[in-house]
């Protein structure tokens, strides 16, 4: 089970000579099992920060440990095995390989890790058809609709049960039931398995099922509360 | 945390092989392109082969012999003198035994000839003729009349130019005019009973061929010889005929390879090994580019996508092999290819082609009329291993490259 430090975190991009403040001294804790949504305007940072917590991007100053190990510091290698065994990702934009079926794209992580072909394919069948999309597995991205592209890395991303998932908006592309419906896979997995969920958001559906609802706001957290009405 | 792991070699393979044809049309054209470089490196080389082969085996049998021995001063005076007895019994049980395969004693001497018209300086070889057609002599050269029949033919058989320079004719006598070893003049009339034809224009302008007997008879040198010719294996390693001969032949007389009779004939030899070298390595650079480009481009337009793999936790170093892994897919289907391209232009041909539109030119380098192009093992293995090899390296800037983007450049861009 992760805990997770992020401690003063800052990240500025230069865009011209604008300078950025996508994240502007972002102190936060993330308890083991946890389910946290983190809301804000379009361009407040969350995506920055959970690329942040991932590995994915430099931190312009400040620290970030899962577990005591300090994300900020590994190397490249390390770093994508830190993701690959204990981190599931859903991208806000891109998330899918062109090239590899729909199938293929959720056992892409477990092909990686070594599981054995026929778990892969089990494991696969299942958390698709869990997610709505059975019948569809051997589809290319392009032969899919935005929804379904998201489901496919949703599944992809929980597929192995990892410690913690971070999620991009996952319901940007869904319908209301679609989205229920990924809610209440995400909500199993986090009270029966301890997974624990990180989720960027503007979805006020998803927001209804967090514990814990962080608001940000120009690279700031302006609010981090507990929600009782879960 | 858990070791690190790549993708197993199939998925891999899988990945690089929809990627591979994911651009059909660039990946067509790039096959292509290999397909008829390849295609020109074993073609080209194959068609060289046959003519240098031909270059040697002709110079080999006017010789004649993978090995000769003389006398240690006949090759600087190739006169009386310098001849040698006819081999003793150890010599003798050397030539009758592997890796010999056939030998002849002759006589070479200068000598002048004359008809009725002319007069011309020849090289006047008594041989023994089942010996020399053994060496080589092919008897179907003698054009006109027929060859010796024996090492006591009394007749004669000259080139066809000599004839035309004498001019004289088939069943007309001459006259040879030599020394014997006293100095003293021999002459004798031959008839002539054979004209032959010559791949070399100076064997056909410069030769006259009587019997052995009937040479060492008129220059009275009991049986005495000038040389020894032997054959026997590849004429591309004699070292184990050379020394076969060499050994009981004893260190009064001087026993040489081909390479060394014909240090020019030799010199082809090796030249031709790394001409064909740096023609597979030139015609590679001139694909290389391709190779690099198609590349460059198969890995930029999906920086996206190797990010999004490298986010997923796929390590950069599974991102270089699966990269690796698509050129050498490329290559060896463009490998493929240009050998079935290259044997099938070959099969068609191997019976020869008849250069004798441009064989003017040819005949005087030595080079026989009709070129049997000579596909080598040896030729086609340097060209597909210089492929693969050169064209790994070639696909390792862009592979790296790709291997050192960073996950967030894929996802960030909304
Ligand atoms: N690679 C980049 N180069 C330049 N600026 C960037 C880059 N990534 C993010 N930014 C800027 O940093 C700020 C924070 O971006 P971020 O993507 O974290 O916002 P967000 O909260 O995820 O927004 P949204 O809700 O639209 O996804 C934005 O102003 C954005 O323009
Ligand atoms: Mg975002």
């Amino acid at each position: 089970m992760p805990n997770i430090l992020c401690n003063d975190l800052c990240k500025t991009y230069r865009q011209g000579d604008a300078v950025i403040k996508a994240l502007d001294h972002v102190t936060l804790e993330i308890e083991p099992g946890d389910f946290i949504c983190l809301s804000g305007p379009s361009g407040s940072g969350k995506t920055t920060l959970l690329n942040m917590i991932g590995g994915l991007d430099e931190l312009d100053r400040g620290e970030i440990s899962i577990d005591g190990q300090r994300v900020d510091q590994l190397s490249k290698g390390p770093l994508a095995d830190l993701r690959l065994h204990h981190i599931g990702f859903v991208f806000q934009a891109y998330n899918l390989i062109p090239v590899l079926s729909a199938r293929e794209n959720v056992e892409f992580v477990m092909q990686v890790q070594g599981v054995p072909a026929r778990e892969r394919r089990r494991k696969s069948m299942a958390i698709l058809k869990e997610v709505g999309l059975d019948g569809l597995e051997d589809r290319r991205p392009a032969q899919l609709s935005g929804g379904q592209q998201q489901r496919v890395a949703v599944a992809r991303a929980i597929v192995s049960q990892p410690k913690l998932v971070l999620a991009d908006e996952p319901t940007a592309n869904l319908d209301s039931v679609s989205a229920t419906h990924l809610m209440e896979l995400f909500r199993e997995l986090n009270q029966n398995h301890g997974v624990t969920f990180l989720i960027s958001t503007h979805d006020e559906r998803v927001m209804r099922y967090a514990r814990r609802l962080i608001r940000m706001q120009d690279g700031k957290v302006i609010s981090d509360e507990i929600q009782k009405s879960v | 945390m858990a070791g690190r792991r790549a993708l197993s070699l199939a998925a891999m393979s899988r990945l690089s092989w929809r990627y591979l044809w994911r651009n059909y049309r660039r990946t067509s054209i790039m096959l292509l392109a290999i397909g008829v470089g390849v295609w020109a490196m074993i073609f080209m080389t194959a068609l060289m082969r046959g003519m240098v082969d031909q270059m040697i085996a002709d110079g080999i049998d006017a010789l004649p012999g993978l090995v000769q021995v003389h006398h240690p001063a006949f090759r600087d005076d190739p006169s009386i003198e310098n001849s040698i007895p006819p081999p003793g019994p150890q010599l003798l049980a050397a030539l009758g035994s592997p890796p010999v395969e056939a030998w002849t004693g002759r006589v070479k001497v200068p000598a002048m000839i004359s008809s009725e018209r002319n007069t011309r300086g020849v090289t006047l070889l008594g041989v023994d003729p089942a010996g020399e057609i053994a060496l080589g002599f092919d008897p179907a050269s003698v054009v006109e009349g027929r060859f010796l029949e024996g090492p006591r033919d009394p007749g004669l058989v000259v080139g066809r130019k000599l004839l035309e320079r004498l001019e004289t004719d088939l069943g007309k006598r001459v006259v040879i005019m030599s020394q014997d070893p006293d100095n003293n003049v021999a002459d004798r009339g031959f008839r002539i009973v054979g004209v032959f034809e010559a791949k070399l224009s100076g064997h056909e302008e410069r030769q006259a061929y009587a019997g052995l007997a009937t040479v060492q008879e008129l220059l009275g040198m009991g049986d005495q010889i000038s040389e020894i010719a032997v054959t026997g294996g590849d004429y591309r390693d004699v070292t184990a005929l050379h020394a076969r001969v060499r050994e009981p032949a004893g260190p009064q007389l001087e026993v040489l390879p081909w390479t060394e009779l014909d240090r020019y004939l030799g010199l082809m030899l090796g030249v031709m090994d790394g001409f064909v070298l740096v023609w597979v390595i030139v015609i590679f650079l001139a694909l290389s580019f391709g190779l690099a480009n198609t590349l460059m481009m198969a890995v930029f337009e999906r920086v996206r996508e190797i990010g999004l793999m490298q986010a997923l936790g796929m390590n950069p170093s599974a991102i270089l092999y699966q990269v690796l892994l698509e050129s050498l897919m490329l290559l060896i289907l463009g490998l493929l290819l240009g050998n079935l391209l290259a044997i099938a232009s070959i099969q068609p041909i191997r019976n020869g082609i008849d250069l004798s539109v441009v064989a003017e030119g040819f005949e005087m380098m030595g080079v026989s009329s009709v070129l049997y192009p000579a596909l080598k093992m040896q030729d086609l293995v340097l060209a597909n291993v210089v492929v693969i090899i050169l064209g790994i390296l070639t696909s390792l800037l862009p592979a790296w490259r790709a291997s050192q983007y960073r996950p967030v450049e894929a996802i960030a861009r909304n």
